[in-house]
C-alpha cells in the first residue's frame, strides 16, 4: 500500500485516496474551437508510461483536496507531491 | 501411558501439565508446550500422511514453518480447519487432528497405487493427461484431481470466530527473534526507538534455543530470555510471539498474522482468533534466520528421514528422541551438533560425512565422545516403507561421481544436513536484488529497494559472534537516525565452536541398476527425474520448470526444495546457479487464514448500513426494506398478506388518486455557495443556469467529458449565492468529487465552495392530487397556492415550529412537493405528515411504487442513465443548450452520437396486455432468427401501469424515434420468455405534463 505525502495533511496511507489519472492532461478552454483529434486526446488518449509519471489523487477520506503526485509507475517510488495549484517544475 | 520416545530430563515443555489429544481417532498424551508434531513423535508416531501425487507414506521432515509433509486437518471447538502444519500447531487439551491425502486410512491408502503406476505420473502429467477431450474435464478429470490432490477440506459452516485488523506504525520492525533480531531490537530500543519485534514461534530466541553457545557468562538460551524480559518492560517496545510477518509490500508496509487463540482449546470471550497487523515501519530488520536444506538420496521421503536441525530441536525443546538408532548424514558441521545431542542422551548415532577430512572443534568433540564417524560416506537410499528400517550406505569418490560398495546398516531415523539456506523471502518481496553467495551455495539479500536490512543467518552469516556484532551495530545506527539518541551498548563476548567449510555436495548419484525416487520437493512430490524430463522437453526458464513440474509450488513454497532444484537445473544445463536464478518469492510467506484477511468485514459488517431518521417508523409500519447503495430504503409497506406486486400497486394507485408520502432522505444533497456558484452550475449542467431566480428550482443533467450522462437532479436557488443541489442516491459521492475536481484543478478562478449536506436534511416527497390540500394544512401560514408556490417553486415554511424547506418538484409526475427539515426533526416531520394526511387517505409508498410512477411517466433513472447513454437517448436533448459550452458538450458532436438511427428511449407494451416483460430482455425483429439474433435494444425498466392496469416497460431502442407503433419481440433467454410487444411513446401517462403544473 502506497504511503502518500498529502501536501495539506502529511503522510497518509493509500486507502485514504482515490486515483484521478494523468495530471498533465489539460482541459481545452471553454467555448474554444477544438479539433476532433485534440478533443480525443483530451478525453481518451493516454500514454501508459513506464517510469516517472505525474498523476492526480484526491484525498477523499481526508482533506478532499486533489493533489499531484510524481510517482514511478514501475517501482511505485513517490518523488514529490504538489498542491493542485502548485506549478510542477 | 508412557511415552516411549520422551527423555527423562530436558526440553522446555511443562511436564506438570499433561494434555490428551486425538490423532486419526486414537487418543494420545502430550505436555503443555508441545506441538502436535513433538507430541506424536514422543508417542512414536511417524506416519502422518500420504504424499500429494504418489500417496507415499510421509512423516515429519522439519520442526516448524518449513515442514512439507505433516499437514493435517484440525478439529477445534466444533470447527475444522485444513492445511495446518503439525509442526506449528501447539498442543491443547482435547485437540483432534486427522491425516489428509489418504483414503480410507493413512495405513491403507488406495491412492498409493499411484506409487506403483508412477511411470504414468511424470512431470507435466496433469497437463498432458487431462487435456483431452475437453468434455471430460468437469465430469471426470477435475473431480478425480480434487479428490486425489487435496490438502484437507474447508468447513462449510459459518465461521463463528472473530478476526481483527490492526494498523500500527513503528521506527523499527524486526522480523524474527533469533540472535540478530534480539540484538538489533535491544540496541534500537535503548536508543528510544519505537520497536516491534515479531516471532512466529511461541518461544523467543530462534537458534539460541537449540545451539550450544555462551553469550557473556550465560547460555545462549538464558541470554535470550534475559533480553526478552528487558524488552517487554520497555514502553517503546512491542514484543509479539506467534506472529508471522508474511508480506512485505510497497513503502515499507508489512503485514503480520498473529495467532491469538490457536493454541487454546477455544477462543476466549471477546478475543479474536487471529489478528492481522498492517505495519508501516520506518526501517525493517529481516532477522528471519535460515532453513536447513536436505541432501537428495534414494527414497529420501521415507518417514524417519528428517532435517538434522529438526531432530535437534525435538530433543532440546521438546525432550523427544526422533529415533533410538539415528543415522546422521551431513556435508557440514551442523550434523555433529545433532549427533552430540543424541550421544548426551545415551543414544549412539552413526555420522556419515560426505567430506573426506574435515576438522573442527565440534568434530573433535564428537570424536572424543566416541561417536562413530564415517568420512566420504553417503546414504544411497533409505529402506523401509512406512518407517525407516535401515539405510544403504556407501563410500563416495572425491569427485562425488562414483559410489563404493553398498552396505546396509540398521537405523530408525536418518537426520540430514545439507547446509543452510538463508530465508530471503521478505527481502525478495521488498524488491531487494538478491545475489548468489558462492561460499554458502545460496542466495542472500543484495541491493535494497526499500528501507530494509537483512542480518545474521538470513544474510548468510553463520558465526554468532559476527551476527551479534553486526546486529547490535545495525540496531543502534538505524535507531540513531530516527531518534538521534546514541546510547552505548556493551557487546557481550561469545563462546562458540568454530566450524569448518561445508561440502558443496547435494545429491547422491543413483547406484547402477537402481531407480530410486529421489525427491526434491517433498510436498508436491517432485523428484529429480521430473526436473530432468522438463529440461529434456525443452523447458529452460526456472519459472517454467517450476510450473511444469510444480516444484516449489505447494503451501510450503519450496522452503526446503528451492535450492536443490536450482542446483539440479544448473548442473544439467551446465550453468552456474546465479545464472539460473531463483523464482520470485511472493506473499504470503506462510499460508494465511482467509478469515484473518477478511477481518471484521463479514455479513452486515462488510459495508456500513445507512438509515434515514424515519427508519424506525418504517420498521414499525411493516416496511420491507431494499438495499439502495449503502442505504436501506422501504421497498413497500406490507398490509395483511399482500405481496410486493399487490402492495406496490396499491401504494402507486393511492398516489395517483389521493396522496402518498415517500422517504427521499437518501438523495444526495450538495450545498453550492459563492459568487460564482451560478457560473459553476452553468458549466456543469447541460442547460442554462445564469438566470434562475432566487426561490426557483430547475432540473439539470450533467455529463462526463465523453458526453455520457453522469447524473441528473434538481437544484434550487436558496438565496443570491447559495444553491441546494440534489443528486441521485447512487451518484452522490461521485458528483461531489466531480465538482471538486473542476473547482480545484480546472477552474480554480471560480469562487465557489461545495460541501455534502446529504446527512443534514431529511426529506419527504408528498405526491398526488390531494398533496396541495395536505400541504396547506401542514403549513397554514404559507401561501402554497399554484400562484404562491408554482411548479419548480421554492419557499421556506414553518412546520409546527420546525423550519422547513418546501420544493415543488415531482418525480412521480403528479402534483407533488418535497419537504426537507434538519435530520433530527425528520421523524417529527414524517409523523406530522401521516397524522395530518389521514383525512386525505395518505399512505406511505416505497421504492417499488416510486419506480412504477416514474416509469409510466417516462422519467429516466439509473436504469436508463446507465453510463452508456447521452441526453438524446433519454429524450433529454431539449435540456442541451446550443448557446453555451459545458462539460462534455464537444463529445456530443461525435458521429455515433448524431447518427440518424441513434438509440432512444421508448415505451413498450405487451400485445396481450398481460405478460410482464423481464428487465434486461432484448428487443428483436424476428423471434425465430438464427442466433445471434440481432439486438435492436433492451428493456431498461418494467412496471405494472396503475393508470391503464397493464404491464408497461421502458426500453432503449435503436432508431427509437421512428419505431413508435412497430411490433417487435422482447426475448429473455434467462427467463425463457418471448413476448410480442408494441413500441409506444415513453410518456405513457400524462404526456403533456399537465398534472405537475395543476
Ligand atoms: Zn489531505
Amino acid at each position: 500500500m502506497l504511503y502518500i505525502n498529502c501536501p495539506h495533511c502529511g503522510m497518509r496511507s493509500q486507502n485514504e485516496f482515490s486515483y484521478g489519472g494523468d495530471a498533465s492532461v489539460k482541459r481545452p478552454e471553454l467555448n474554444k474551437e477544438v479539433s476532433d483529434q485534440e478533443w480525443d486526446n483530451f478525453v481518451y488518449n493516454r500514454k501508459s508510461l513506464r517510469g516517472k509519471h505525474l498523476e492526480l489523487w484526491q484525498h477523499i477520506s481526508g482533506c478532499r483536496q486533489w493533489i499531484k503526485v510524481e510517482r514511478d509507475t514501475a517501482t511505485h517510488e513517490i518523488f514529490r507531491t504538489f498542491k493542485a495549484d502548485e506549478e510542477v517544475a | 501411558m508412557t511415552q516411549a520416545f520422551r527423555i527423562e530430563n530436558g526440553g522446555l515443555i511443562n511436564k506438570d501439565k499433561k494434555l490428551s489429544f486425538k490423532f486419526n481417532g486414537k487418543t494420545y498424551f502430550g505436555y503443555e508446550g508441545d506441538t502436535l508434531a513433538s507430541a506424536l513423535l514422543a508417542n512414536g508416531v511417524h506416519l502422518v500422511g500420504r504424499s500429494f501425487k504418489y500417496h507415499r507414506p510421509r512423516g515429519f521432515f522439519g520442526a516448524g514453518v518449513d515442514e512439507p509433509y505433516a499437514v493435517v486437518q484440525l478439529y477445534r471447538n466444533g470447527e475444522t480447519e485444513p492445511n495446518i502444519k503439525a509442526t506449528e500447531q501447539e498442543l491443547f487439551e482435547g485437540l483432534e487432528a486427522k491425516s489428509v491425502n489418504c483414503w480410507p486410512s493413512v495405513n491403507f491408502d488406495i491412492g498409493a497405487i499411484n506409487n506403483f503406476l508412477k511411470i504414468f505420473l511424470p512431470a507435466g502429467f496433469y497437463y498432458k493427461t487431462f487435456m483431452w477431450p475437453k468434455s471430460f474435464w468437469y465430469r471426470i478429470y477435475e473431480p478425480f484431481i480434487r479428490k486425489a490432490a487435496g490438502l484437507g477440506v474447508a468447513s462449510t459452516k459459518h465461521d463463528n470466530e472473530r478476526y481483527e485488523h490492526k494498523y500500527e506504525y513503528c521506527d523499527l520492525l524486526i522480523a524474527g527473534s533469533g540472535p540478530s533480531g534480539l540484538a538489533s531490537a535491544y540496541a534500537a530500543a535503548k536508543n528510544g526507538a519505537k520497536v516491534i519485534l515479531a516471532e512466529d514461534k511461541p518461544r523467543f530466541g530462534g537458534s539460541l534455543l537449540t545451539s550450544d553457545v555462551n553469550i557473556g557468562n550465560q547460555s545462549g538460551k538464558d541470554w535470550a530470555e534475559g533480553i526478552i524480559a528487558e524488552l517487554k518492560k520497555m514502553p517503546n517496545v512491542d514484543v509479539k510471539n506467534r506472529s508471522q510477518i508474511f508480506g512485505y509490500y510497497d513503502h515499507n508496509m508489512l503485514v503480520m498474522s498473529e495467532k491469538v487463540s490457536d493454541h487454546l482449546p477455544s477462543t476466549k470471550k471477546y478475543h479474536p482468533n487471529k489478528r492481522l497487523w498492517y505495519i508501516r515501519a520506518k526501517e525493517v530488520v529481516i532477522s528471519s534466520g535460515s532453513i536447513e536444506r536436505p541432501i537428495v538420496f534414494g527414497n529420501n521421503d521415507t518417514p524417519g528421514v528428517m532435517l538434522s536441525s529438526a531432530a535437534k530441536e525435538y530433543l532440546k525443546v521438546y525432550g523427544v528422541l526422533v529415533g533410538r538408532k539415528p543415522l546422521v548424514f551431513t556435508n557440514n558441521d551442523s550434523g555433529y551438533e545433532t549427533a552430540i545431542e543424541f550421544k548426551k542422551h545415551g543414544v549412539d548415532p552413526v555420522v556419515l560425512d560426505s567430506r573426506k577430512n574435515a576438522e573442527s572443534e565440534i568434530i573433535d568433540e564428537a570424536k572424543n565422545l566416541g561417536i562413530n564417524i564415517k568420512n566420504s560416506h553417503v546414504v544411497v537410499a533409505a529402506q523401509g516403507y512406512k518407517k525407516v528400517k535401515s539405510a544403504d550406505i556407501a563410500s563416495i569418490s572425491e569427485d562425488k561421481k562414483q559410489l563404493g560398495k553398498i552396505e546396509n546398516i540398521q537405523c530408525d531415523c536418518i537426520c540430514v544436513s545439507g547446509f543452510w539456506t538463508p530465508t530471503i523471502h521478505l527481502a525478495s518481496q521488498s524488491g531487494n536484488k538478491t545475489k548468489f553467495k558462492e561460499e554458502i551455495d545460496a542466495f542472500v539479500s543484495g541491493q535494497s529497494k526499500q528501507n530494509e536490512i537483512t542480518l545474521g543467518a538470513a544474510n548468510g552469516v553463520f558465526s554468532l559472534d559476527e551476527t551479534l556484532k553486526t546486529s547490535f551495530k545495525a540496531g543502534s545506527e538505524l535507531s540513531k537516525k530516527i531518534t538521534e539518541n546514541d546510547n552505548e551498548i556493551a557487546i557481550p563476548n561469545v563462546v562458540e565452536k568454530k566450524s569448518s567449510q561445508h561440502d558443496k555436495f547435494w545429491c547422491v548419484p543413483l547406484p547402477k541398476g537402481k531407480n530410486y525416487k529421489r525427491f526434491l520437493d517433498f510436498q508436491n512430490d517432485v523428484a529429480v527425474s521430473d526436473v530432468e524430463i522438463a529440461l529434456r522437453e525443452g523447458y529452460r526458464s526456472i519459472e517454467h520448470v517450476k510450473r511444469y513440474t510444480t516444484l516449489g509450488m505447494a503451501t510450503d513454497q519450496g522452503k526446503t526444495s528451492n535450492l536443490n532444484g536450482l542446483q539440479l537445473v544448473s548442473e544439467i544445463e551446465n550453468k552456474v546457479v546465479p545464472a539460473v536464478g531463483h523464482t520470485t518469492f511472493r506473499p504470503p510467506y506462510t499460508p494465511v487464514s482467509i478469515g484473518a484477511i477478511v477481518g471484521r468485514e463479514v455479513g452486515k459488517h462488510s459495508k456500513p448500513t445507512r438509515k434515514s431518521p424515519m427508519h424506525e417508523w418504517h420498521e414499525k409500519n411493516n416496511a420491507v426494506f431494499v438495499d439502495a447503495g449503502v442505504w436501506l430504503r422501504p421497498r413497500y409497506y406490507k398490509k395483511g398478506n399482500e405481496n410486493l406486486f399487490e402492495a406496490s400497486k396499491r401504494e402507486a394507485k393511492n398516489v395517483r388518486t389521493n396522496v402518498g408520502v415517500c422517504d427521499v432522505t437518501t438523495l444526495g444533497k450538495i450545498d453550492v455557495k459563492g459568487p460564482d456558484a451560478a457560473e459553476l452550475l452553468n458549466r456543469v449542467y447541460t442547460n442554462a443556469w445564469l438566470k434562475l431566480p432566487v426561490g426557483k428550482a430547475r432540473y439539470g443533467v450533467m455529463l462526463r467529458e465523453d458526453g455520457i450522462v453522469m447524473d441528473d437532479g434538481t437544484t434550487t436557488r436558496i438565496s443570491e449565492n447559495h444553491y441546494h443541489m440534489t443528486t441521485t442516491t447512487a451518484q452522490a459521492a461521485n458528483v461531489l468529487s466531480h465538482l471538486e475536481y473542476y473547482l480545484q484543478l480546472v477552474w480554480p478562478e471560480l469562487n465557489v465552495n461545495v460541501v455534502s449536506t446529504t446527512e443534514q436534511w431529511a426529506g419527504a416527497a408528498i405526491a398526488g392530487p390531494k398533496s396541495r390540500d395536505l400541504l396547506q394544512k401542514l403549513f397554514p401560514n404559507s401561501d402554497v397556492s399554484n400562484e404562491g408556490l408554482p411548479f419548480m417553486g421554492y419557499i421556506e415554511g414553518d412546520l409546527f415550529g420546525v423550519k422547513a424547506r418546501i420544493f415543488r418538484i415531482s418525480f412521480s409526475g403528479e402534483l407533488a412537493y418535497e419537504v426537507n427539515v434538519e435530520s433530527d426533526y425528520g421523524n417529527f416531520m414524517w409523523e406530522k405528515i401521516i397524522e395530518v394526511g389521514e383525512e386525505f387517505n395518505i399512505q406511505p409508498y416505497g421504492t417499488e411504487a416510486l419506480s412504477t410512477l416514474r416509469i409510466e411517466m417516462g422519467h429516466v433513472a439509473g436504469s436508463e442513465l446507465d453510463g452508456r447513454t447521452i441526453p438524446f437517448d433519454n429524450a433529454l436533448e431539449g435540456l442541451v443548450s446550443k448557446k453555451k459550452d459545458f462539460i462534455g458538450k464537444r463529445s456530443l458532436q461525435r458521429s455515433a452520437f448524431i447518427a440518424e438511427d441513434r438509440q432512444r428511449i421508448v415505451g413498450v407494451v405487451p400485445l396481450d396486455k398481460q405478460t410482464s416483460i423481464p428487465e434486461g430482455s432484448h428487443l428483436v425483429k424476428d423471434d425465430k432468427a438464427p442466433l445471434p439474433n440481432p439486438k435492436l435494444g433492451h428493456i431498461s425498466a418494467s412496471c405494472w401501469s396503475v393508470e391503464y392496469d397493464n404491464p408497461f416497460s421502458l426500453a432503449i431502442l435503436k432508431d427509437g424515434k421512428n419505431m413508435i407503433g412497430q411490433k417487435l419481440f422482447a426475448m429473455s433467454p434467462l427467463k425463457n420468455k418471448v413476448i410480442p410487444v408494441e413500441i409506444v411513446s415513453s410518456h405513457y401517462v400524462d404526456p403533456k405534463g399537465e398534472r405537475v403544473r395543476s
